[in-house]
């Protein structure tokens, strides 16, 4: 796993910060406000209650701070100024100003938050409540729970339609996907999918739905409009038997050619072939592989790896990994600004 | 090559998943739903709850029935019968002998329509409720028997094992001194029949790792100074060098003395010590928390590996019910069996039952009172198709015609 010598990595990656500086100041992307990026990222630790924070160019550790007890699940703030941890222990959402890292607030009484997201408009948060099987609706200039809509046992993955008028939620333990209207925060349909399924990516046409099914070690793919499985993924990295391979998180790029899919327990990052939904390419990675992040330019793709504490950062041209670094126990989420 | 023919396979399942879920995925929320009931047998006054021979009061084994881990995975099924328009529940019948039970089952099964029973008594019942429900639509999952021979010479074809039996705990905790390179082992054990099986299913896990057992010594409980050779720990465990000592206690009284009393400083495994188990409390990975939480929450105490495996049969029912998207009971129970089923019991590996003897496939916990040490089975204990058949009964090897 030792990527060759530090070295020649850190002239690489300055070179690499340089080039995505540059992008920066001259694209702007239209998803997100015209804002300077930090050019941070966080990452939560579960196990050591901590955030480690690094710097997306030169892949430096840069500090870690404390946080909330069993932090997990993190989104940014609809103008990035903010960003959110949930922390399952402490049956919270802590907010932290990005540029500093500093405690802006927290929402308190959201029960063992593990994944949540933001409706566009940023206004309110769609978070998983395991105690009551339930997704709670959060307001977020009163912090307080709006609406719980009834799901199945330990709802995990939550994802926002790009017009905000749908939630789709993972129930782990009942292996469905609940489609949840948020205007009415009721169930439109509970569809019935593979064993464990943890988190979702949708094409960028929001045509499909893609859902990895961490048991089965398969993603499925749901017609948005049916609601019906019209296709799947089926992964087996070369050395690795079927009930080693549990996917969970999933990415799919802005372009809806590739998707990156974290295999878990098989310690490999999948890179999918959107159109034809087949395995382009396993990259090793460390162990247990869950949490993805791509950087802006989608030139690297982040790692966390759950069971060796560290990030492998993703060479998304070469498919090589170019770095891997040693952040807090158990790492979960990440989170790139810029 | 072989990486195509399982994705193959896998996307013919998907068919077969997809052609039936015009029936699953529309169902509304406000839907009529039918019911669906599974049936629970417990033998009343069951031995294996008496309170053993104890002392002052000070109960050292766990007297609940396991059907909490029932109820608790039909309330985590709420949600799956919205989805399914059936409204899942259990029916709870006990009764003090084998006859009145099998009564009971004619009467669930004629009047009540339920295909579906778990079982909570011990092998002899056992034996007899799968002879009497023989050819009848009827499948029985044992929740809380590990008597090997139920998997051997005692089989049955319509009776399912969602608890591990003897053999795959004892293999499991084989595995475990192999890989710890803690070899030579000193077996003690207590005066009763139980004690004798338990001690007798180590022996035959031993000799299929090829642990070195130095000798075998009988205990009994007592303080009279004529058997002090047999209730004084210290003399039991003196004469002879060994790595680590396995004690066979099925009332518990004598084991607990073990650990720390031994002559040579050694570890106490087996009934004391460290234990394999289908569950544990402690046990902190692959979702295993969520589980252990609501269970505390729901029922005031801690999970059993009996109360898991009552939730598991439960589950794998469920679970068929959904996957073959009708309540058929061939279509079921075929399902069930089948290779496909892919039962997720919070241990990280998907789960089936072993078609040679129904018993369900799974890893073994292995553990200390507070926490978990391994999980079995082991790294580098290899098998041709199936790591987990390395515990227990494998199909080459098993005594079992149905």
């Amino acid at each position: 796993m030792n990527m060759g010598s530090n070295a020649s990595i850190s002239a690489k990656s300055i070179l690499t910060g340089v080039f995505i500086a540059i992008v920066g100041l001259l694209v702007v992307t239209p998803v997100t406000p015209a804002m300077s990026k930090t050019g941070l990222v966080y990452v939560s630790n579960e196990k050591s209650n901590d955030i480690t924070v690094l710097d997306s160019a030169t892949y430096e550790v840069l500090r870690s701070f404390d946080t909330c007890r069993r932090p997990r699940g993190m989104h940014f703030s609809h103008d990035r100024s903010e960003f959110y941890v949930g922390c399952a222990d402490d049956s919270q959402i802590a907010i932290y100003k990005t540029a500093t890292g500093e405690l802006s607030g927290r929402i308190l009484n959201i029960e063992e938050p593990e994944t949540f997201d933001l409706s566009p408009d940023g206004k309110t948060l769609y978070v998983s409540n395991e105690e009551d099987a339930a997704a709670s609706f959060v307001d977020l200039a009163t912090r307080q729970v709006i609406d719980d809509v009834e799901l199945g046992e330990e709802p995990e993955g939550v994802l926002v339609t790009r017009d905000g008028s749908t939630v789709y939620v993972a129930s782990e333990a009942n292996n469905l996907v609940h489609v949840i209207n948020t205007a009415t925060a009721e169930v439109v349909a509970d569809i019935l999918v593979d064993v464990r399924p943890r988190r979702f990516a949708l094409t960028p046409d929001e045509k499909e739905l893609w859902v990895s099914a961490e048991l089965a070690g398969v993603v499925d793919i749901i017609d948005t409009t049916t609601h019906k499985i019209i296709g799947d993924v089926f992964f087996l990295p070369t050395g690795f038997r079927k009930e080693q391979v549990t996917p969970v998180d999933l990415l799919i790029t802005r372009d809806g050619m590739t998707a990156y899919v974290a295999l878990g327990r098989a310690n490999h990052v999948a890179v999918v072939d959107v159109p034809t939904r087949s395995v382009r390419e396993y990259v090793l990675v460390g162990k247990r592989a869950w949490g993805l992040a791509l950087s802006a330019d989608e030139k690297t793709l982040w790692v966390a790896n759950g069971l060796s504490d560290d990030i492998s950062i993703l060479d998304t041209a070469s498919l090589k990994v170019i770095k891997s670094i040693p952040v807090g126990k158990v790492p979960y989420g990440i989170l790139i600004d810029d | 090559m072989t990486e195509k023919a399982p994705a193959f396979v896998c996307f013919f399942f998907f068919l077969l998943v997809t052609s039936f879920l015009p029936s699953i995925g529309h169902v509304a929320v406000a839907s009529e739903k039918t019911p669906f009931v599974i049936g629970y047998l417990e033998l009343e006054g069951d031995p294996r709850y008496e309170a053993p021979r104890a002392y002052a009061g000070i109960e050292v084994r766990s007297r609940h029935r396991p059907f909490d881990g029932a109820a608790a995975s039909i309330r985590s099924s709420r949600v799956t019968g919205r989805a399914l328009g059936l409204d899942f529940s259990l029916k709870r019948t006990s009764a003090p002998t084998a006859d009145d039970l099998m009564r009971e089952l004619d009467r669930l099964a004629d009047n009540g329509s339920i295909n579906f029973f778990l079982v909570d008594a011990p092998t002899d019942v056992l034996g007899r409720l799968s002879e009497h429900a023989r050819g009848r639509d009827i499948l029985l999952f044992n929740v809380s028997e590990m008597d090997n021979a139920l998997r051997g010479d005692a089989c049955a074809a319509n009776l399912m094992h969602a608890i591990p039996s003897r053999a795959m705990l004892d293999d499991a905790l084989a595995q475990f001194l192999v890989a710890s390179r803690w070899k030579r082992v000193l077996v003690l054990k207590g005066e009763f029949p139980d004690d004798t099986l338990i001690a007798e299913s180590f022996l035959e896990s031993a000799r299929k790792y090829g642990l070195s057992v130095v000798d075998v010594r009988e205990f009994v409980l007592g303080s009279d100074p004529r058997e002090r050779h047999k209730n004084n720990i210290v003399l039991l465990t003196s004469g002879v060098d060994y790595d680590v000592v396995f004690v066979a206690d099925s009332i518990g009284q004598v084991g607990r003395y073990v650990p720390y009393q031994t002559a040579n400083p050694r570890p106490v495994v087996g009934s004391e010590g460290l234990v394999s188990h289908a569950w544990h409390w402690g046990w902190e990975r692959h979702g295993a928390p969520q589980l252990n939480q609501r269970y505390e929450r729901k029922f005031d105490r801690r999970m059993s590996d009996r109360d898991w495996a009552a939730w598991a049969a439960t589950k794998a029912i469920i679970d068929s019910l959904a996957r073959s998207g009708t309540t058929d009971f061939d279509s079921v129970a075929a399902y069930l069996k089948s290779s496909k089923l892919i039962l997720d019991g919070y241990k990280g590996t998907p789960m089936s039952f072993r078609p040679w003897d129904n018993q369900l496939r799974q890893p073994v916990l292995i553990t200390t009172h507070n926490a978990v040490i391994a999980r079995a089975p082991m790294d580098g204990f290899l098998h041709p198709t199936q790591y987990m058949d390395t515990l227990g009964y494998d199909g080459p090897e098993n005594r079992c015609k149905f």
